[in-house]
């Protein structure tokens, strides 16, 4: 289902290093959702908006980098386009729809979000007609790269992990150092005071939500080489984005941060180590179905328990 | 002297460093208005928040007759009989002066849980739920959504919920605020009368109904009683007339 | 009030004609249409009991109404091919019953309510319209990997469920049977949106704070409304699977959700008829648009925005037009 895990080694026998990479695919999966996170809590923080579109940016990232990379030869241009397609795409439909949904309530919001995912998949499918597309990892990065404890790691997961953590620290450095940065957390506290401040606020709303379309558009462009590219692919990161979210606490970029790598990694060592050491107890085909199934079960578990012990999330202020 | 119907005792709340109520005692007692008056950041709307179950104490007591209720949640402590106003007004907008009075009978009757009759055509409740909108006059606004009542009227609304839970306490957070002259006039009048079936803690700032209706009067500066007494009692205590007039912590 | 019941008697009567066209003309279609836009509508029933008498945006009730599928779905499979469906302490044997069917569908799903309400009613606004997502969601990836019942590919079931007294696999007694349903629930709303506790719940939508000091706890109000909320769509899916005579995972999926979340919406929220309404328009859509152009998704997204956008309180508010108090 989801191949960003491993499933390749649920029948192999376990060992420290299989181990490890496990932990390292679960912290790539983990930044690839801060990446989703990152826009979504944000949008929310500042706008006070449930974006359930944000799926679509991801999804509108993956398609432009797969065609631009697919047109021009070049994954480096793919993954410029993703950025810029996300952005202008976010910035698009900020300005014609998003904006008239402040004021409204969640409701609305939700429904015209889920029309707008209508509109994006069915859009794509349009235009890309209903296949897969296919982006290859580029020539630098492809292959493994030793790593001690002789494990050999794909160097394409590995740059995913350094480039998500590098634009982690990007964001918090643009949150607390820049004038952005500034604005966005008056924002999140105070609507009012900003524009007594005299800062546009509508251009900052669209700034922010096209960040975030960015953000979600590399994610998905990153993702694009390890699985097919295809319509609905933004949906079920946008659900593991919200259980971050919930996890996290709304509006915080920290505990998104948090929450996505615990779901990472949380979600892959749950399918990987499940089903082995369920199979001490039960014979293993029944281990793997049964482990399997309890993996996909894993991390809204985990939701749950952060739920009781703090409703507001990780980060979030104490209910 | 008889059983008191509200007991605070010992009652302490710090923020932090901050401390908001600091080891306050008062009781209520049966046909009294016991007025609660301090300068504005006295640590009013903490005790008040403590005592209707909104804040856990640190410390201390809150018993309604004989039953103790600290540990109590708002809603079990409305069961037990304590009914209160806000500050502001707060009643369900949509509904009418009717439904926002049948909505406390039926928690007081405890029939929140009847799925199948239609609850405003059962005339016993409906009965009551009139006769409370009648004492604070507005029999004649039964059928107008809350909305659209004036906030003189909504005030009276908030009383008349209370009324219609029947409580042996009332918690009054500044019921007069915004009332206009003649409102105020009505209202101290009702409560006048309120009082003897019902003991109520006034909190308030308009002194002319404070003075005119209190039985006993406490004041509350930075977290702590400094005193409690007759309206001639505190209107004469030196310390009262320094923490109104003085400013400065004690 | 006088013409949104008018609005609604037509709303009935155009459904029950389209039925009848559909049995004169011998056009089996139409009633199969019609029928899917009577559970459809019994789903959104449930839903805007949560929803529209609540106030709580569940994004979740995808959950009930696959749940309540399944239920019907397994139980239908075991009888079909003879399978006890337990047998330990006693045997326990399918059933292809509605009437058995129903009442443990209705009972699974507002166990699975309970549960998922418990949770998320600890939370409100936002965080409450994502965890209900989550823990649908969750359900949903359960379903896929649990190879017992078909997992991704999910699970046939050749006959209809059977019905004393009546030919079940003719399409307008089963319509008649969902119909009934559809009118049993929206009866039942109605009283109970009129009740004590209709009352409760309508007050903690719009003042939760003045609802407890009045001793009365909006937690047990909600979930209870949740609860039947979720029952009701459970059965709602029970009889989907019996029309399809077909469940699968994507019953669960937060698609489906969102469509539920449609039909109350298009129709109007907190009206008693707004499901059956939302729904028929959301079919008849789907059909119009899907007769033109492959992509209808694409007009349907199109026209739902600039109704949300442009057109408030739903196709009945439109019509209706008028100001509610209650």
């Amino acid at each position: 289902m989801r191949p960003l895990a491993g499933p390749l080694f649920y029948f192999l026998p376990m060992s420290a290093s299989l181990f490890i990479e496990q932990i390292l695919n679960g912290l790539q999966f983990g930044v690839m959702l801060f990446l989703m996170s990152a826009g979504l809590t944000l949008v929310f923080g500042v706008m006070g908006l449930i974006n359930l579109a944000h799926g679509s940016l991801y999804m509108i990232g993956a398609f432009a980098a797969a065609a631009v990379a697919g047109w021009t030869g070049s994954y480096w241009l793919g993954l410029m386009a993703s950025l810029a397609a996300a952005a202008m795409v976010g910035a698009l439909v900020e300005v014609t729809v998003i904006r008239r949904l402040y004021r409204r309530d969640h409701l609305d919001q939700v429904l015209a979000t889920f029309a707008l995912i209508l509109l994006f998949s069915e859009g794509t499918r349009w235009l890309f007609g209903p296949f897969p597309l296919y982006l290859d990892v580029p020539d630098a990065l492809s292959g493994t790269v030793s790593l001690p404890f002789g494990i050999a790691y794909s160097k394409y997961r590995l740059a995913i992990i350094a480039a998500g953590l590098l634009i982690a620290v990007g964001l918090f450095l643009l949150i607390a150092k820049t004038r952005l940065g500034v604005r966005i957390r008056a924002g999140e506290s105070d609507r009012e005071m900003i524009a007594a401040l005299g800062v546009d606020i509508s251009k900052l709303y669209t700034i922010v939500f096209a960040l975030g379309a960015a953000l979600a558009g590399l994610a998905g462009a990153m993702v694009g080489t390890i699985q097919s590219v295809e319509v609905g692919m933004g949906e079920p990161v946008l659900i593991l984005a919200f259980v971050v979210t919930v996890i996290g606490g709304i509006g915080s970029i920290k505990g998104a941060f948090l929450g996505a790598l615990l779901v990472g990694v949380t979600d892959t060592l749950g399918r990987f180590l499940l089903p082995v050491i369920l199979k001490s107890v039960f014979e293993p085909s029944l281990a793997t179905s049964v482990g399997s199934a309890l993996a996909s079960m894993l991390i809204y578990l985990l939701m749950a328990v952060v739920l009781i012990w703090r409703p507001s999330g990780l980060a979030g202020k104490a209910a | 002297m008889t059983e008191p119907v509200l007991t605070i005792n010992g009652l302490s709340k710090s923020f932090g460093a901050v401390v908001a109520c600091d080891q306050v005692s008062l009781t209520i007692r049966p046909g009294e208005i016991h007025a609660l008056i301090g300068p504005n950041g006295a640590g009013k709307s903490t005790l008040i928040k403590q005592i209707s179950g909104a804040l856990r104490q640190d410390t201390g007591q809150i018993l309604i007759g004989d039953q103790e209720v600290s540990a109590l949640n708002i809603v079990d402590r409305a069961r037990a009989g304590l009914a209160r106003s806000f500050q502001v007004s707060s009643v369900v907008p949509d509904f009418t002066a009717l439904q926002n009075t049948m909505l406390a009978v039926q928690g007081r009757e405890g029939m929140s849980f009847r799925f199948l009759k239609p609850v405003l055509k059962n005339q016993d409740l409906v009965e009551k739920a009139r006769a409370c909108l009648t004492r604070v006059g507005l029999a004649g606004r039964a059928e107008v959504p809350a909305a659209k009542l004036s906030h003189g009227e909504r005030r009276n609304l908030e009383i008349a919920m209370a009324l219609a839970l029947n409580p042996k306490v009332f918690l009054l957070d500044e019921p007069m605020a915004g009332m206009g002259a003649e409102g105020s006039k009505a209202l101290t009048a009702l409560l006048a009368e309120l009082k003897a079936h019902t003991p109520i803690l006034l909190v308030e700032h308009d002194m002319d109904a404070v003075f005119t209706l209190a039985d006993r009067i406490s004041v509350l500066f930075y977290g702590r009683i400094i005193t409690t007494g007759t309206v001639d009692e505190v209107r004469r205590n030196p310390d009262v007339i320094e923490a109104y007039l003085g400013g400065d912590s004690p | 009030m006088i013409k949104e019941f008018w609005l609604n008697a037509a709303c009935v009567a155009l459904l029950l004609a389209v039925v009848l066209a559909g049995a004169i003309f011998d056009e089996p279609y139409y009633i199969t249409l019609a029928t899917k836009v009577t559970i459809l509508a019994m789903a959104g029933v449930g839903l805007n009991l949560a929803l529209g008498y609540g106030g709580l945006i569940s994004f979740g009730h995808a959950a009930f109404f696959g749940i309540g599928g399944y239920a019907a779905g397994i139980l239908a499979s075991h009888a079909l091919n003879y399978e006890p469906l337990a047998t330990w302490p006693i045997e326990i044997g399918g059933t292809t019953q509605m009437l058995v069917i129903w009442p443990v569908a209705a009972i699974v799903s507002a166990v699975f309510a309970a549960v998922i309400g418990a949770f998320s009613l600890r939370t409100s606004g936002v965080y409450f319209i994502m965890i209900t997502l989550a823990f649908a969601q969750m359900i949903y990836y359960f379903a896929i990997s649990w190879p017992s019942y078909g997992g991704e590919d999910g699970l046939s079931v050749y006959l209809r469920s059977e019905f004393p007294g009546l030919n079940t696999m003719n399409g307008a007694s089963f319509f008649a049977i969902c119909f009934v349903w559809l009118m049993a629930v929206v009866w039942g709303s109605s009283r109970m949106v009129n009740a004590g506790f209709g009352l409760a719940l309508q007050a903690t939508k719009q003042n939760a704070e003045r609802v407890e000091a009045v001793g009365i706890a909006p937690f047990r109000i909600r979930l209870t409304a949740f609860i039947i909320s979720g029952a009701i769509t459970g059965v709602a899916g029970a009889l989907y699977v019996d029309l399809n005579r077909f469940v699968s995972p994507s019953m669960l999926s937060w698609h489906t959700s969102g469509e539920i979340m449609v039909f109350v919406i298009l129709g109007g929220v907190a009206r008693l008829f707004g499901p059956l309404v939302g729904a028929a328009l959301f079919i008849v859509l789907e059909q119009s648009l899907g007769g033109i152009t492959e992509n209808w998704q694409f007009w349907l997204g199109a026209i739902l925005i600039v109704v949300v956008l442009f057109g408030r309180g739903g196709a009945i508010g439109l019509l209706a037009k008028e100001v509610r108090h209650d």
